[in-house]
């Protein structure tokens, strides 16, 4: 009969009218502000520096090797390295900006950074009121401890730790050996021959 | 004392008119008139919104608005300052004047309308003979003003918002006017006082409204189907249609203008509901004779928000039509059903009053239904899909 299937779809809105107002489980919505969903492990929204020991400064795994700064494809990575009274690199970034405002949480920063110095941070509630300055991260709000990224990524962070003991170990053991053999000459590695 | 708070607002305004000297009371009475309507009736489109999104919100199993204020109960207002503040954006190819002026067209014949709906007893601002008439006269003008918003916002979406609008507010005036015929041949009058006046009796304490004859039951069903065309809401949304139009004819606009249009259109709504009040529940009247006691005016207020409410209800539920549907809907459904209407309620008026003339009406009304319904479902077959092109 016309219209029956209306009125069957009416008793079904009506049904979850009433049904929202008794049981809470309808009602899929988390309120925000008040409630949260647990993070993702793998969640990732916006870089951040990390840092070995207690000093920020000093601790800094980041060389300024500007890799992560070539290959960010929006380009809003911004270092400058570090350089002593004659002008001899240090290894060490002397500014390390992000924009905020340019970042896409592509992650590729952290895929190509050798030195595991780079990696994301969860925090997501980052708005502030200053349009310009505000939303330009410096290298002292982007440090952030290695325990933190223990926190944030504990599987990552342990197999990263893994990774750079076993190559700090694999880099004594060779300096060890070096000096030990000191006359030993280095094994000649023939050239390769360019292409034509 | 139930008399006294029945007409308190009539005889407040009575005292009001009287401070003046004579020849000011008309002006001063109709202006009273017409604060009363606007005020009572934006502040009834600020609570239809909220109650709007609410509902709608729980149907869809959501909590709809609950931040401003307690339980969102503020929310309108500040639908209200953001409307307000908002930037005024028009269009650099827009017709500045025509587009200036639509919203205002859409809203001034809405107010105007309320003129003759009879919201209590002795509640009518402006009694004309041929009240219904003017009503529908007035009601037609935001055809125009839909039209002048899309034509002149100089924008495709907005143009076929408008176009739609046209063809659907046209096609559905005729089932919406002919629906109405059945209780003007009942009265016998075009006034609506006359009409709520015919249906405030009672049989034992049952009220003796129209829409509990078989005609009036489907005259009433009719009028809201068209009504809810003639407002443009879902599921006859077409003109806006956000998913295919984008907005329709409003596209365009911004602010307060768009605010504007969402207010001519709810107003539009309450005054196609208030009239449907009028001409089948018995306007004002208490719809259980035990029960007159409750002011008319709270009756009239009650009936129109559970008409609200029955339009929110069928907004959460039917998706909109397409086009063709809509138009198979009015031409092949609402305007035979609505003559046949007529000729049901001259079948009722005609035959002794008694049981008999019940079952003979109803037929009159229920078997061309069962017809029409068995024919429009039988033209369209569910058979398998054959795709042409693809192997």
């Amino acid at each position: 009969m016309l219209g029956e299937g209306i009125l069957k779809g009416m008793v079904e809105t009506a049904r979850n009218f009433f049904g929202s107002y008794r049981s809470r489980e309808r009602l899929v919505t988390v309120q925000y502000p008040e409630e949260r969903l647990p993070m993702k492990e793998n969640a990732r929204n916006f870089p951040f520096l990390v840092y070995d020991g207690v000093d920020a400064e000093k601790g800094l795994r980041c060389v300024a090797c500007k890799i992560c700064e070539k290959e960010c494809p929006p380009q809003c990575i911004y270092i400058i390295l570090e350089r002593d009274e004659k002008g001899k690199p240090q290894k060490h970034p002397k500014v390390f900006d992000i924009d905020l405002s340019v970042c896409m949480s592509c992650q590729i920063c952290v895929e190509v950074c050798p030195f595991d110095a780079i990696k994301m941070d969860t925090e997501f509630e980052l708005s502030c009121a200053d349009r310009f300055g505000g939303l330009l991260v410096h290298k002292p709000q982007l440090a952030k401890s290695n325990e933190y990224y223990h926190q944030l990524h504990p599987a990552d962070a342990e197999e990263v730790d893994a990774r750079l003991a076993a190559e700090k170990a694999k880099a004594e053991a060779k300096a060890k050996a070096a000096v030990a053999p000191s006359t030993a000459k280095p094994p000649s590695v023939p050239r390769p021959t360019p292409a034509k | 004392m139930a008399t006294t708070i029945d007409q308190v607002f009539v005889n407040l305004k009575l005292w009001a008119v009287g401070l003046f000297p004579a020849a000011w009371q008309p002006l001063v009475s109709a202006l009273l008139s017409i604060i009363a309507i606007i005020g009572v009736f934006a502040t009834l489109f600020a609570i239809t919104t909220i109650l709007e999104r609410k509902g709608l919100g729980r149907i869809q199993n959501r909590y709809g608005p609950n931040r401003v204020g307690p339980c969102g109960i503020l929310q309108p207002m500040a639908d209200g300052i953001k409307a307000i503040i908002k930037e005024d954006v028009v269009p650099r190819s827009a017709d500045k004047l025509v587009h200036f002026l639509a919203p205002v067209v859409l809203v001034a014949p809405v107010f105007l309308v309320y003129s003759v709906l009879p919201v209590g007893r002795n509640m009518t601002p402006l009694d004309l003979d041929a009240g219904v008439l003017f009503f529908f006269a007035i009601g037609a003008t935001t055809e125009l003003a839909v039209f002048m918003a899309g034509w002149a916002s100089h924008n495709k979406y907005s143009l076929l918002g408008a176009m739609r609008a046209i063809a659907q507010m046209i096609s559905y005036e005729v089932p919406l006017l002919l629906s109405t015929v059945p209780v003007i041949m009942a009265v016998g009058s075009l006034s609506t006082v006359r009409i709520v006046a015919a249906q405030t009796g009672y049989v034992g304490w049952l009220p003796r409204w129209f829409v509990f004859t078989p005609w009036g039951l489907a005259g009433f069903i009719l009028f809201v189907i068209a009504a809810t065309a003639e407002s443009n809401r879902s599921p006859f949304d077409l003109p806006e249609g956000e998913s295919e139009i984008i907005a329709g004819y409003f596209i365009e606009y911004s602010g307060f203008k768009f605010a504007l249009f969402f207010l001519g259109e709810y107003l539009g709504l309450f005054a196609v509901s208030g009239l449907a009040i009028t001409l089948f529940l018995g306007g004002w009247s208490a719809p259980l004779s035990f029960l007159t006691w409750i002011p008319s005016w709270v009756w009239f207020f009650a009936k129109l928000l559970a008409m609200i409410g029955a339009f929110i209800w069928v907004r959460g539920t039917v998706p909109r039509l397409r086009m063709d549907q809509l138009m198979n809907f009015a031409w092949k459904f609402m305007l035979p059903m609505a003559l046949i209407n007529i000729l049901a309620v001259a079948v009722w008026r005609y035959l002794p009053a008694g049981f008999w003339r019940w079952p003979a009406c109803a037929g009159v009304v229920w078997l061309p239904y069962l017809a029409l319904g068995r024919g429009l479902a039988g033209s369209k077959r569910v058979t398998k899909r054959v795709y042409r092109y693809a192997a």
